[in-house]
């Protein structure tokens, strides 16, 4: 009885521990949330109040209005999508080489592959404004996606993922004539749908959220992404904060309302990585 | 497709004709194992290798990105030693890491034992703690300077109201970089418990059974048990860590701005390559920097590498 009550307690200690840390990651949250509903008098307001004294939703069309949201909208959502169908169609293909097909030079291939992951972004960012520059790419929606799509880190993943299954599969399917192609379309890619998925997260999330390159790389305002859209959306309006929140919520809730559908892949996908190392 | 051909592979020395099959084979599996990676290898090679290879060479040039570059030696690396605004830009990154990292990766562990538990509402935790990570760091850093603005501020407010001083955050040479230290571990704690949690789901229950059949108790449990059975993890997640927080820029960017004051004491090493490339044109000088980064993370990692034997160990 005893022992029990003192599971009990400390099941309790548990959840009260849960609890305070999780209020502690959403608060930022709800105050954005609350404080994009509010009139800019009220958000000045001493003491704050935790929620809006009047809902002000038309501080939402308001920030519509001022920017070309939608426009950050559109480019994002295309460089994303873009991105991350050409980094799973690529990568899963030169994975399924790395994982499955002997050629010669195949190590040595794989290894300045992987000599890839070590160099910082930083390091390759000034060649790269120049090279982008002379394939006269800058300010287009090619340096935003086409770069991107190239991945030593996606090619990685799926590679060592498509080295955990069955070879028997792919015997028999030889035995049955398929092409290689079909091999790797038919059998492989079907049998990697949770690697595929954490691998197009990954990307969604890093294109989705990305500042610094596109940031060096565009320059017009109809080529602002989300990211740039907000953040000279800030400079323009520093101490508007319910339109400045509004603004971030609206950049934020769909990568938001994406996790969590989805957030067993995403988890998934991070603690694969983090074994694999 | 001849079936025996997969079974000739393993056998050299077979009949001429089987060799044929054999060879015939493997020259076909070889072109389509060159074709497949052909885009990848291709693409890694103009965006990234090239990129990397001029970067170095740029780091010995003179540039402004549009004339041809002029070669100078050492002499971006002379300057870059007695550069008052660089090395600050080197320390400040090096106490961002060496505050933010052993915080996240503190609490961290805590929360990733505190899950690592059959309790109710797990997933739901799990997935709170975890927005965080996945949110855009601009917006990030838009609440947050929002949450520390000393007037209106909802940090301030509180501290306030339980009688503690309220510090001018962002603009308090004092705070200003501790304040980004905090909003970075703010972010990357779920992201590091996920990681943890996975490690802690590896560690075998009969080592648990056997310490509670001696009676040891839950701190003793912890700290000979799970600590070490965990360092693995810990070890992923504290190289990953570091590479991450010297490459930290965006929150600098969005909730310093570029016209502030305080820019000095928060400057961080990328935000320096970023100024120096981008808006003032140095190119050959910021490759240099990049370069000096490159070298620093490289340093930093090859020395855990080296160490862990002393701490990491593998069941």
């Amino acid at each position: 009885m005893t022992s029990y009550s003192s599971y009990r307690s400390r099941r309790i200690a548990v959840h009260v521990l849960l609890i305070a840390g999780a209020i502690l990651m959403i608060m930022p949250f709800l105050w954005m949330l609350s404080t994009s509903f509010k009139s800019f008098a009220d958000s000045m307001k001493v003491p704050p109040t935790l929620f809006p004294s009047e809902w002000h939703f038309e501080n939402y069309s308001k920030v519509l209005s001022t920017i070309d949201f939608g426009r950050y909208y559109g480019n994002t959502i295309l460089v994303t999508l873009g991105r991350t169908a050409g980094q799973l169609l690529l990568c899963s293909l030169a994975a399924y080489s790395f994982a499955c097909l002997k050629f010669p030079g195949k190590n040595l291939i794989f290894l300045a592959m992987l000599a890839v992951l070590m160099v910082p972004s930083q390091v390759v960012m000034i060649p790269s404004f120049v090279i982008m520059r002379e394939l006269n790419w800058l300010d287009t929606f090619y340096v935003l996606i086409i770069p991107g799509i190239f991945s030593a880190f996606g090619t990685f993943l799926l590679r060592q993922f498509f080295m955990t299954l069955p070879k028997d599969l792919e015997e028999a399917a030889k035995i049955d004539g398929c092409s290689y192609f079909r091999i790797y379309w038919n059998i492989y890619l079907p049998l990697s749908k949770s690697a595929l998925v954490s691998l197009a997260i990954f990307t969604i999330l890093a294109s989705w959220n990305e500042l610094l390159w596109p940031l060096i790389m565009t320059s017009s305002e109809d080529m602002r992404v989300l990211s740039i859209g907000i953040s000279t959306f800030q400079g323009q309006h520093s101490t508007d904060y319910p339109l400045l929140m509004a603004g971030a919520v609206m950049a934020t809730l769909p990568i938001i309302i994406l996790f969590i559908f989805l957030q067993r892949y995403f988890i998934e996908g991070i603690a694969m990585n983090g074994i694999k190392g | 497709m001849n079936p025996s051909a997969s079974a000739a592979k393993h056998q050299p020395g077979r009949p001429v004709n089987k060799k044929r099959t054999f060879s015939k084979l493997s020259v076909r599996e070889a072109a389509w194992g060159y074709l497949f990676i052909l885009p990848v290898a291709l693409g890694l090679a103009v965006f990234y290798m090239a990129p990397s290879a001029a970067s170095l060479f740029l780091s010995f040039t003179s540039w402004d990105g549009m004339s041809s570059p002029v070669f100078n030696g050492l002499d971006n690396f002379t300057q870059l030693a007695g550069d008052e605004k660089f090395t600050r830009s080197l320390l400040n990154t090096l106490l961002y890491t060496i505050a933010t990292v052993p915080l996240s990766i503190a609490f961290a562990v805590i929360l990733a034992v505190l899950l690592n538990q059959k309790i109710k509402g797990m997933i739901l935790y799990r997935t709170l703690y975890f927005i965080p990570v996945i949110t855009m760091p601009i917006a990030v850093g838009m609440v947050w300077k929002w949450l520390y603005n000393s007037e209106f501020g909802l940090i301030n407010f509180v501290l306030g109201s339980l009688h503690l001083p309220q510090p001018n955050w962002l603009f308090d040479e004092k705070f200003a970089l501790f304040s980004i230290v905090i909003v970075s571990v703010w972010t990357s704690i779920g992201y590091n418990a996920v990681i943890l949690l996975s490690g802690l789901q590896g560690i075998s229950a009969s080592y648990y059974e056997a310490a509670s059949l001696d009676g040891a108790g839950t701190l003793y449990r912890f700290f000979r048990i799970t600590l070490p059975l965990l360092t693995p993890s810990l070890f992923f997640v504290l190289v990953m860590s570091f590479i991450n927080s010297f490459q930290v820029f965006d929150l600098v960017f969005i909730m310093m701005g570029q016209q502030s004051s305080l820019l000095d004491s928060t400057r961080t090493v990328v935000y320096s390559i970023w100024e120096d490339g981008f808006k003032y044109f140095n190119m050959g000088y910021a490759s240099a920097e990049a370069f000096i980064l490159f070298i620093v993370i490289l340093v930093i990692t090859a020395f855990q590498m080296y160490f862990q034997k002393r701490w990491v160990h593998y069941q």
